[in-house]
């Protein structure tokens, strides 16, 4: 049995079923005038943001009152570098306040694992972002938003199915959870960007690389577009922003060379003008308004997996899940 | 002065001889000597070396007491085999004035557990842009040879290139932390698989080569000697040995760690193991221990950098860097040169404590185990298996990354010019 979320990577192919499986269960409810169920009543979740994060941190509050949790907002930035307390100190008091769970974000990667193999805190650890890692329930929102799209049902995998992920792969944290959840269930990835902004090493990864978006396009299920920041251009991974658009952003001549049936999806924010334009973001292709959606069902599921009772591996789902599904029909 | 009768111990790792200390020499070495003495030591089984020479040793005082004191810090060198260890010079304030250097060294001749040889800065403040007065502290009382910015580059070409120059005059040699600052900005642990894996900021090899590369040819044109601190890849083994085949005065060190721990240790993202230069790959383990087996790396050096708990008990990108390493710089080198056959114990004597003596001009140091000679002297127990226990040691801090693991050998003994440091693996109180 897992405790924590804390990288993808941990995850087999049965436990994230399951919690897609879940997640889907789960979203029925937001649909319902009261869409509250009582699953973590009298548990505490705590958000601890060591960065500003507007939509994970709403995601996630949202999810827990759905499941009635008491919710703690813990907003901690600055490091422990330049000022305040350390993040030991930091987990000792939510320790001793009896947190159930930290939904953590850090600018510093690996703090969830940290926080995680520590005997600082003993609730579970649910990584909300951890610098250039890992963005484990981002990845997982969208798996669930891919699934309903390419092959939907419960138990249903994506098998054979192809998504493209274009952009600033090496400092996102959503790149790495995508290429280790959606190969666990399936897929096959293909990174595309400028060599500048793939890590060293990526021979070595679970997917296939390509430098040329253009050639990428006919053949994907799903293209996934990267947030670039316009600073990284002072650092000199690509000349000027223009010539990154040109290169890497999808416009709606890019967007005709799609499959009929692909999506087009964005973690957000995304930067009109930049590695997407405002004609394809606002097609009825681009799924980022229903990603944001799932991503509360997503983390319910989560948080309903490991506060709730449920196991992950080959669940024996037992008590809560049967409420759960009591509550359903 | 106390007079030692020492039994049985192998020299170098040779034949059971005697050894009979007297007056801070060795008076006697045979076969059952017919002395008499204060003490005797029954070393049957034991190792006998040249006391340890480090080249490389951070003993943050003054200014980081909290770490690590000149005391701490020696008697943590006595209990490793060490009997001289070079104190480096990113102390607040800087070791780069005559004051400061003479102030570490009478520190050290004050403690009485090892000689401490302070290095000097090679710029003002450690900030690169001007030279410290590199012979003002030669000529102090701490009569500094070595000079190094240790923990930043002297990455500017000129700067180094003048320093090279300068310290011809007395002899001296600039130890270099070979870092390209650009390449390294942010960087976290080696870069490679491991670090695109886990979203560090990658410090590339090239880093460190690509500085080495240019240093050897600057010692070469304006003829000076250089030595290169705690190398850690291959390709700077590659670099160092093509300078020496071509006669060029060039020295390097490698670190026990980087002679046994990999980048593959960071996934854990434990920060005992956040080290600068970071530990690198398999592939590079190997090729360092067959340069320090060949000669081309002339010493092991521990880069002892002592932390205090709070600046390792965080996340990653907020931890110090660094490791300490002098209580258990002799066991690792066991582990890896003598037990896998590359090394034997007349190499090890040779790596710790001949050429980083020669290196640093240490005359009392890094002599041989001959009558006459200054009893510098280590009885190691190659027999003994153990679990390593930080919170025995003496250093005052605990940020060891061998917590744990079994690591071969002990320190039985250490003699600083005669008199007994170390005692059945115990510090002399003094």
């Amino acid at each position: 049995m897992k405790r924590h979320l804390v990288s993808t990577a941990d995850l087999g192919r049965d436990d994230a079923l399951l919690i897609l499986d879940t997640a889907e269960e789960l979203s029925q409810f937001s649909g319902r005038a009261v869409k509250k169920l009582p699953t973590l009543r009298g548990r505490t979740v705590v958000n601890l943001f060591f960065e500003d994060s507007t939509r994970t941190k709403t995601s996630f509050e949202v999810a827990e009152k759905r499941l009635s949790a008491d919710v703690i907002n813990f907003s901690a930035k600055g490091s422990s570098v330049s000022k305040g307390e350390s993040l030991k100190d930091t987990a000792l008091t939510l320790q001793a306040m009896g947190a159930d769970a930290v939904v953590i974000r850090h600018h510093a990667s690996g703090a969830p694992a940290r926080l995680a193999g520590s005997d600082w805190l003993h609730g579970s650890v649910i990584n909300a972002g951890d610098g250039t890692h890992e963005h484990p329930t981002q990845a997982l929102l969208d798996a669930f938003t891919l699934r309903r799209h390419l092959n939907p049902g419960p138990g249903h995998d994506l098998a054979g199915r192809r998504v493209a992920i274009v952009g600033d792969v090496l400092h996102s944290r959503v790149a790495r959870s995508n290429v280790h959840l959606l190969t666990t269930l399936g897929a096959e990835v293909v990174f595309v960007a400028p060599p500048t902004l793939l890590p060293i090493g990526i021979e070595t990864w679970p997917c296939r690389v390509s430098y040329d978006l253009d050639s990428v396009l006919p053949e994907v299920d799903a293209v996934m577009m990267l947030r670039v920041q316009r600073e990284r251009m002072n650092a000199a991974f690509f000349p000027t922003e223009r010539e990154y658009s040109r290169r890497y952003g999808l416009d709606g001549t890019r967007l005709a060379k799609l499959p009929e049936h692909a999506v087009v999806m964005h973690p957000g924010p995304m930067v009109r003008g930049m590695e997407i334009t405002a004609e394809v973001a606002d097609s009825p292709r681009c799924t980022v308004v229903e990603q944001v959606a799932n991503g509360v069902s997503v983390r319910m599921a989560v948080l309903y997996l490991l506060l709730g009772g449920a196991v992950f591996a080959d669940g024996h789902a037992d008590a809560p899940r049967t409420e759960l599904q009591e509550a359903a029909q | 002065m106390t007079t030692y009768l020492i039994r049985n111990a192998q020299i170098l790792g040779g034949a059971p001889q005697d050894i009979h200390i007297v007056d801070g020499v060795f008076a006697a070495i045979g076969e059952d000597l017919d002395v008499q003495a204060d003490i005797d030591i029954d070393a049957h089984g034991l190792v006998a070396l040249p006391g340890l020479v480090d080249l490389h040793t951070h003993l943050r005082e003054p200014g980081r007491e909290d770490a690590e004191t000149v005391l701490t810090g020696t008697r943590a060198a006595a209990m490793g085999g060490y009997t001289a260890v070079h104190a480096m010079a990113n102390t607040f304030p800087v070791a780069d004035s005559a004051g400061v250097v003479e102030q570490v060294w009478r520190l050290g001749r004050e403690s009485g557990y090892c000689d401490v040889q302070p290095v000097g800065a090679v710029t003002v403040g450690l900030e690169g842009k001007q030279l410290a007065e590199l012979g003002a502290m030669h000529d102090s009382a701490a009569g500094v040879r070595v000079f190094s910015d240790d923990g930043k580059c002297v990455d500017d070409a000129v700067i180094m290139r003048r320093a090279l120059e300068y310290v011809k005059a007395f002899d001296g040699v600039i130890a270099q932390h070979a870092q390209e600052p650009r390449l390294t900005a942010g960087a976290q642990m080696n870069e490679g698989r491991v670090s695109g894996e886990l979203g560090l900021g990658g410090w590339p090899a090239v880093a460190e080569e690509s500085i080495i590369a240019r240093d050897v040819l600057l010692a070469a044109h304006v003829g000076s000697r250089v030595h290169i601190c705690h190398l850690s890849t291959a390709g700077s083994v590659e670099i160092v040995r093509w300078a020496k085949a071509k006669g060029w005065d060039v020295t390097a060190e490698v670190t026990p760690h980087h002679l046994l721990l990999t980048d593959e240790l960071v996934r854990s993202y434990d920060p005992v193991y956040k080290v600068n230069p970071p530990l690198r790959t398999a592939a590079d383990v190997e090729a360092l221990r067959q340069a320090l087996a060949d000669g081309t790396i002339d010493a092991v050096a521990t880069d002892h950098a002592p932390h205090p708990a709070e600046d390792k008990d965080c996340e990653w990108a907020a931890a110090a860097m660094g490791m300490v390493g002098l209580e258990t710089a002799l066991s690792v080198v066991q582990q890896t040169m003598v037990d896998t056959g590359l090394l034997n114990w007349e190499g090890v004597a040779d790596r710790m404590s001949h050429r980083p003596a020669r290196i640093g001009r240490l005359a009392g140091h890094g002599r041989p185990v001959s009558v006459g000679e200054p009893a510098n002297l280590v009885l190691f127990d190659p027999a003994y298996r153990g679990v390593v226990n930080p919170d025995t040691f003496a250093t005052r801090s605990r940020n060891s990354p061998y917590r744990g693991m079994d690591l071969p050998g002990r320190v039985h003994a250490t003699f600083l010019r005669g008199e007994a440091t170390v005692l059945a693996g115990e510090l002399v109180e003094r």
